[in-house]
């Protein structure tokens, strides 16, 4: 059992931290209904329907739809801390530092340190330059069609990767927590999801992601002070009995005291997450450099009216990360030192009962019984519905924005018209969720954040950083570089452990790392750079004129809109 | 994506041409690079520290239990928080004032 939990941790390791496809790695056995957990939730439901209803009321222009008329940098850092910390960081983080110590502290930084990147080299131009889409910035003085065509491409891609990992994840996770068939949370999920987009655009979906950033920082806070009450505020202690646990452990499966005392001080130090430091380094770039080019993340710093609160939302998002993921921490060496040797928790071989990420939930029930148990199961299940809703407002906006409004009606659309083509296409990215959910419910779906990761930096960050900071861009740089990168991306993906050996059953994977970042970005980079100074073509020489006026209102904010205006 | 009211084009080339302008841009973008460099140079070490020295990660600290790779890893979270807290504070303080001030002189 130790041996299958430490395989499927592994396998789950690549798209861990973001969604909640860690859920779906071991064996999952649904629970018996749990009415305190379904109360809460219903609580929740109630109070994001009453904001949904009252957004509804003010989404009237296709501005509102795409943007909510504008909230405060505070408030959106709180709904991109909620976009971005999903409820398997929650269950998946706390669960690996549970069995392996400092290991998941790894996976942590990587999510946390992409921040600073977007920060300093897109946020404030992005938001001078765009209005609704990262697409809006990409195109601004290229020929509209391609670049635009690669962009919405390559955020349904994004989208949809990280969608069926969110969906899959939350069935599962529902299954566990609720004891809901898996079919039923999948079209409760998928049902709410819609209504939330559909009725109160982003307005409501930003108000559902703070609500739900505000739930999972209380109820983290709220347990770390049960844990660290229960070591007399000392993580020193903390760390000592946490050792002692892990050791009085080892010493039971027969070992030395020797070799005991080198196990139990094992979780203090890196373990076997990070074997091939090429692996390692190209994840962590996928990490940090996707982060800033996730369609749905970027859509958020259209929201806020001006460079200067675009800046302050991301450091609130930075700050409101961080602390959730030093929570986390403290959670997991809390559960080893809490739950280790409960018999109602775990098993006789120290394995955790109900599924391997349930750490947290059952550290949530030793320290505030059923109750808070229901409150924590609640948070999590609000936690997958923050992060769907706002992919799939990501998703519509590129089909309604970019494919509907600038590539087929040329910029002509009427914005009623555009609006009505975007409610549609929520209806059908909800349908398409649940059906996707349904089909890859068997099948192995963690790799798949890693992924939509892995092609947000190799095919939007390369085409976002040289259409603005790199005046020889063209069109048709932009347009196929980016599609060299995404594709590089994907193929190396494809042919590397985790797909060719792991799904196709091949001895050896041709290429033998677990993520493509570290060659498909600088291949993105390349590729674009390359075709654009080929380009000799008349409308190269236009992008290129058009560059010093961009960059001016890239720089300084004028001659572009606030949020509000249309 | 044009906007609905025209730029005002010669507005735009005198605010260009400025010196002020120049140098506002040249700077922000200095120190934007500079703390890019920083980011990915510590976190690149931090990873390779990992995945080469084990051992010196895993050592305690002062006798303790604690270990210096959880003192460095809670470094690079309060680090990653400070690095952009130094760029918020000097973008929305410094540099928007000087972009207010260009702005405001130029009609």
């Amino acid at each position: 059992m130790a041996r299958l939990t430490r395989s499927a941790l592994l396998l789950a390791l690549l798209g861990w931290a973001t969604c909640a496809d860690a859920a779906i790695s071991g064996a999952v056995v649904a629970r018996s209904t749990n009415w305190t957990a379904i109360l809460m939730f219903l609580g929740f439901v109630g109070i994001t329907l009453w904001v949904t209803a009252a957004a509804a009321r003010r989404t009237r222009t296709i501005s509102d739809f795409y943007t909510g008329g504008g909230i405060t940098g505070f408030q959106n850092g709180l709904a991109m801390a909620g976009d971005y910390c999903s409820a398997a960081s929650f269950l998946g983080i706390t669960s690996q530092i549970f069995n392996d110590g400092f290991d998941g502290l790894i996976y942590a930084i990587g999510f946390l340190v992409g921040w600073p990147i977007v920060l300093f080299l897109v946020a404030e131009k992005l938001r001078n330059l765009g209005r609704f889409t990262f697409a809006d910035v990409a195109s601004y003085r290229f020929l509209q069609g391609p670049v635009r065509s690669f962009s919405a491409v390559s955020t349904l891609l994004v989208v949809s990767f990280y969608l069926i990992a969110q969906m899959v994840g939350a069935g599962q996770l529902i299954q566990l927590l609720f004891g809901l068939p898996y079919l039923y949370a999948i079209i409760v999920v998928g049902g709410l999801m819609m209504v939330y987009v559909l009725f109160g655009g982003m307005r409501a979906t930003s108000w559902v992601q703070i609500i739900k950033a505000v739930m999972l920082l209380c109820g983290a806070s709220f347990l770390v002070f049960g844990v660290m009450s229960h070591v007399g505020f000392s993580f020193e202690t903390l760390f000592a009995r946490a050792v002692a646990v892990k050791t009085k452990l080892a010493l039971e499966t027969g070992l030395s005291p020797a070799d005991a005392a080198a196990k139990g001080r094992a979780i203090m130090g890196p373990g076997g997450f990070i074997k091939d430091p090429i692996s390692a380094l190209s994840f962590g770039f996928a990490l940090m450099l996707g982060t800033a080019g996730l369609p749905h993340i970027l859509m958020r710093f259209f929201t806020v009216p001006d460079a200067r609160e675009a800046r302050k939302s991301i450091l609130w998002a930075t700050v409101w990360i961080g602390y959730f993921y030093a929570l986390t921490f403290i959670l997991g060496f809390g559960a080893i030192v809490l739950i280790s040797f409960n018999p109602a928790y775990v098993d006789g071989a120290g394995a955790l009962l109900g599924g391997n990420n349930m750490a947290v939930m059952h550290l949530a029930h030793a320290i505030g019984g059923n109750v808070f148990l229901g409150f924590i199961s609640a948070v999590a299940f609000a936690t997958i519905l923050a992060v769907v809703a706002g992919l799939t407002l990501s998703a519509a906006s590129a089909i309604s924005h970019d494919i509907y409004a600038s590539v087929i009606r040329k910029g002509d659309a009427e914005p009623a018209k555009e609006l009505r083509v975007s409610r549609i296409t929520t209806v059908l990215l909800g349908i398409a969720a649940i059906i996707l959910g349904v089909v890859f419910q068997k099948q192995n779906v963690a790799f798949m954040v890693s992924l939509a990761f892995a092609l947000a930096a190799s095919g939007n960050f390369p085409v976002l950083v040289m259409s603005l900071l790199w005046k020889g861009c063209t069109t048709k740089g932009a347009a196929w570089g980016g599609a060299i990168g995404l594709l590089s991306a994907f193929g190396l993906t494809v042919v590397s452990p985790v797909i060719w050996v792991a799904v196709f059953g091949f001895e050896h994977a041709i290429f033998p790392y677990s993520s493509p970042a570290l060659f498909s970005v600088p291949a993105g980079f390349f590729a674009i750079w390359l075709i654009s100074v080929l380009d000799r073509s008349p409308r190269a020489a236009i992008d290129r004129a058009a560059y010093p006026a961009q960059r001016l209102r890239s720089e300084t904010g004028i001659d572009v809109h606030g949020p509000a205006a249309h | 994506m044009a906007p609905s009211s025209p730029p005002d084009l010669a507005r735009e080339a005198r605010i260009a041409s400025d010196p002020r302008y120049v140098a506002l841009v040249r700077d922000r973008q200095r120190f934007s690079w500079m703390l890019t460099a920083i980011t990915v140079i510590v976190y690149t070490s931090f990873i390779s520290l990992i995945a080469f020295d084990k051992p010196l990660m895993a050592q305690p600290i002062a006798g303790g239990t604690t270990s210096i790779a959880v003192v460095l890893g809670a470094a690079m979270l309060v680090g990653t928080v400070a690095i952009c807290a130094v760029y918020v504070w000097r973008a929305n303080g410094s540099y928007d004032a000087r972009l207010a001030a260009l702005l405001e002189s130029i009609a």
